[in-house]
């Protein structure tokens, strides 16, 4: 068979060009607790991020890596390993981010994705907490003369395909007995253009990516985003079923950074606050009582080491849809002490 | 006067005329208006950009990422070697006027083994780069060299198989090249993609790169088969037989009587497949590769920067135009250089 070696054999070239060591064999992943072990023998936290999205995770002009998701990433690489640019950061686009992470070649997948059912049972998920609540909102121009998202009637809104935007203003507009029409677009630069050349009245998307849209629009003041939502998108961090201990990991550092915010430390404070603080809350959050760094396999210094990378969550939201970035309204990701939906449990 | 004839001579031709200088005088001063006189070059992010005129700043800003990617800038200097070998094996095979055998056999092995090791790293005390970080146009030109280099010789092997009188030999062929020209190349990338991983035992995991390579290494083979088949129908059939009778091995008369003169014949349909291949090579950034169009992609998303789809996309454009028209030149050099040679056989 000349014929197949010689296939075999460019393929292989091609292979070996491409240097030993491009196709890698890794140790197949026990239960439970080894994702950890993983990580400090790699010596990086793989952090399945989007491919580009505002807001989340985008690249700066010199290729490093920002976002509200990449923050997250951050944190964890810090509570993990004691350093945030220990992360590989691992670009997943739309259908390949479930497949990616099921097969092992990311530990966690923060990724502006929806929490659903069929993600946690279907495809042995572990949703593990929520960073962001997002929803589909409506950006409409101030022509319409509309308030509220129950008054939009006779309208017509500018989307993307993809089934669930069109199927959620569908199920909306039947529910409230009124007229939405949709004329669907494959890129949001494409709708968002059609939007201002009078083609459309408005535009809808989740409310993060609405904000990212109003930013670029050339007169900002002739459109408005309506108050409310017509879905629910709790966008979050999911790893793989099985290990116990990562789950907990990443569940506590979630709510490290949240109860951070609650008791006021900072990313330039925490160290300050680590060594100084009487307030016993403080002294356990940032692990200078109560040993919680141990229990989970982790420095005692697990959380210090995270808000130092990252901040706390409001210093994250702030920084990439505060009103110096996308200027996009807290409303549910507001801490629950303050209207919000964010609810750390508590530290003891 | 000819010129004038032959924008006025009949009325169609002069309706036609003022028609179409009606809408460039309509569409190009806009044009030009936007591109040039109204852009900005230089500012710090989009704010600095003045309203109604393109913003070129913001492909300068990312110049680097639209070129290399992710590959480290302390690097750069070895995609950029690896390129100028190439290049200079590449002129080499077009102008030397002798041993041109030699200069292919560095172009097809000596720069891919070169080169592969510059980029790659991990020998010779050069750092290792991870797959992961290559990108942008690099990105785009090493998915088609190495899918060319490694399309031409299967190419050519499959084009023989499918006229060989050995019935399994030629079956095996036309199923090859049948189910590669049949199937999407998106659909494929897809598969590799998302049904791999799940094939795969748990923990082994294929480099993207090498997915994609192999897929669109497949797919140029195909249609190179079917382009050097065309070439290898053009050739007399006394040919063969004249070197038959010569006594010739078959595969003596294949390798310097009959592929030769097949080649040169399939030479434009090749150049047409090198450069349908270098555009499909932008698919890859649906599956998470940043090539050239990846990267412009995703500097659309960048804070600093958002709303510059039209800058970025019309400099994809400009990069590609560019870089396919070279190969075209190329193509048309070669094709001319092996007309000069006296006919052989």
């Amino acid at each position: 068979m000349k014929f197949g070696n010689r296939v075999r054999f460019w393929v292989g070239a091609a292979v070996a060009m491409l240097a030993a060591g491009t196709v890698q064999a890794q140790t197949a992943i026990p239960v439970p607790g080894p994702t950890v072990t993983a990580i400090k023998a790699r010596g990086a936290l793989a952090c399945g991020v989007d491919t580009g999205i505002p807001g989340f995770a985008f690249q700066d002009s010199k290729g490093a890596w920002h976002g509200f998701d990449v923050a997250y990433c951050r944190a964890l690489a810090a509570a993990v390993l004691g350093d945030p640019e220990k992360v590989r950061y691992v670009p997943t686009t739309t259908p390949a981010r479930f497949t990616v992470l099921q097969a092992g070649e990311i530990e966690v997948l923060i990724r502006d994705s929806t929490m659903t059912l069929t993600r946690s049972v279907q495809l042995h998920l572990d949703e593990v907490a929520t960073n962001f609540y997002a929803g589909q909102g409506f950006l409409v121009s101030t022509k319409l003369g509309v308030s509220k998202i129950t008054e939009l009637n006779g309208a017509t809104i500018c989307t993307l395909t993809g089934a669930t935007l069109e199927l959620n203003i569908a199920d909306f507009a039947r529910t409230n007995g009124t007229k939405i029409g949709t004329l669907l677009f494959e890129k949001s630069d494409e709708a968002v253009a059609a939007m201002e050349s009078g083609r459309c009245d408005g535009y809808t998307d989740d409310t993060g990516s609405l904000a990212a849209v109003r930013s670029t629009l050339k007169v900002p003041a002739d459109w408005v985003v309506l108050e409310g939502v017509i879905s629910k998108e709790p966008l979050g961090l999911h790893i793989r079923s099985g290990d116990v201990t990562w789950r907990n990991i990443v569940f506590w550092v979630d709510a490290a950074l949240k109860t951070a915010e609650e008791a006021g430390v900072t990313k330039s404070n925490a160290e300050d606050m680590a060594k100084n603080s009487k307030d016993p809350l403080v002294k356990r959050l940032l692990g200078a009582e109560g040993g919680f760094g141990a229990m989970l396999g982790l420095n005692n210094d697990w959380t210090l080491q995270a808000i130092k990378a990252a901040g706390n969550y409001g210093e994250i939201y702030d920084e990439f849809f505060g009103p110096k970035a996308l200027d996009l309204a807290r409303g549910q990701n507001k801490l629950w002490s303050q209207g919000g939906l964010h609810y750390a449990l508590p530290f003891r | 006067m000819r010129l004038f004839r032959a924008l006025f001579g009949t009325p169609g031709t002069a309706v036609l005329t003022v028609a179409i200088a009606a809408l460039l005088a309509w569409t190009v001063p806009s044009l030009l208006r936007w591109a040039v006189a109204a852009a900005t070059w230089t500012a710090e992010n989009r704010r600095g950009c003045a309203p109604g005129g393109a913003c070129w700043a913001f492909i300068r800003a990312r110049l680097g990422l639209f070129l290399y990617g992710g590959y480290p800038p302390a690097e750069q200097w070895r995609v950029n070697l690896a390129a100028a070998l190439a290049g200079a094996a590449l002129l080499g095979c077009l102008f030397a006027r002798r041993r041109r055998g030699a200069w292919f056999a560095l172009l097809l092995i000596g720069v891919p083994v070169a080169g592969g090791t510059l980029l790659a790293g991990g020998l010779f005390g050069l750092r290792p780069v991870p797959t992961a970080d290559w990108g942008g146009l690099m990105l785009n030109a090493v998915l088609s060299f190495v899918a060319v280099g490694a399309a031409v010789p299967l190419g050519t092997l499959l084009a023989l198989g499918r006229r060989s009188p050995l019935p399994f030999v030629r079956g095996l062929c036309v199923a090859l090249i049948e189910f590669w020209r049949g199937v999407p190349l998106l659909g494929v990338l897809f598969m590799g993609l998302v049904l791999l991983p799940m094939v795969l035992p748990q923990g082994v995991t294929v480099d993207n790169l090498v997915r994609a390579l192999v897929v669109l290494i497949l797919f140029a083979s195909a249609y190179m088969a079917e382009v050097v088949r065309g070439g290898l129908q053009g050739v007399p059939h006394g040919q063969r037989e004249a070197a038959a009778a010569l006594g010739l091995h078959p595969l003596q008369a294949n390798l310097t009587v009959v592929l030769p003169q097949a080649w040169r014949i399939a030479l434009p349909g090749v150049v047409n497949v090198v450069v349908d291949l270098f555009k499909d090579t932008t698919l890859v950034s649906v599956v998470g590769l940043f090539d050239l169009m990846g990267v412009v992609n995703q500097s659309l998303k960048d804070q600093s920067w958002l709303g510059l789809a039209q800058e970025g996309y019309a400099f994809a454009a400009l990069l590609f135009f560019g870089c396919c028209l070279l190969l075209s030149l190329a193509g048309t050099v070669l094709e001319r250089r092996l007309r000069q040679r006296p006919e052989g056989g």
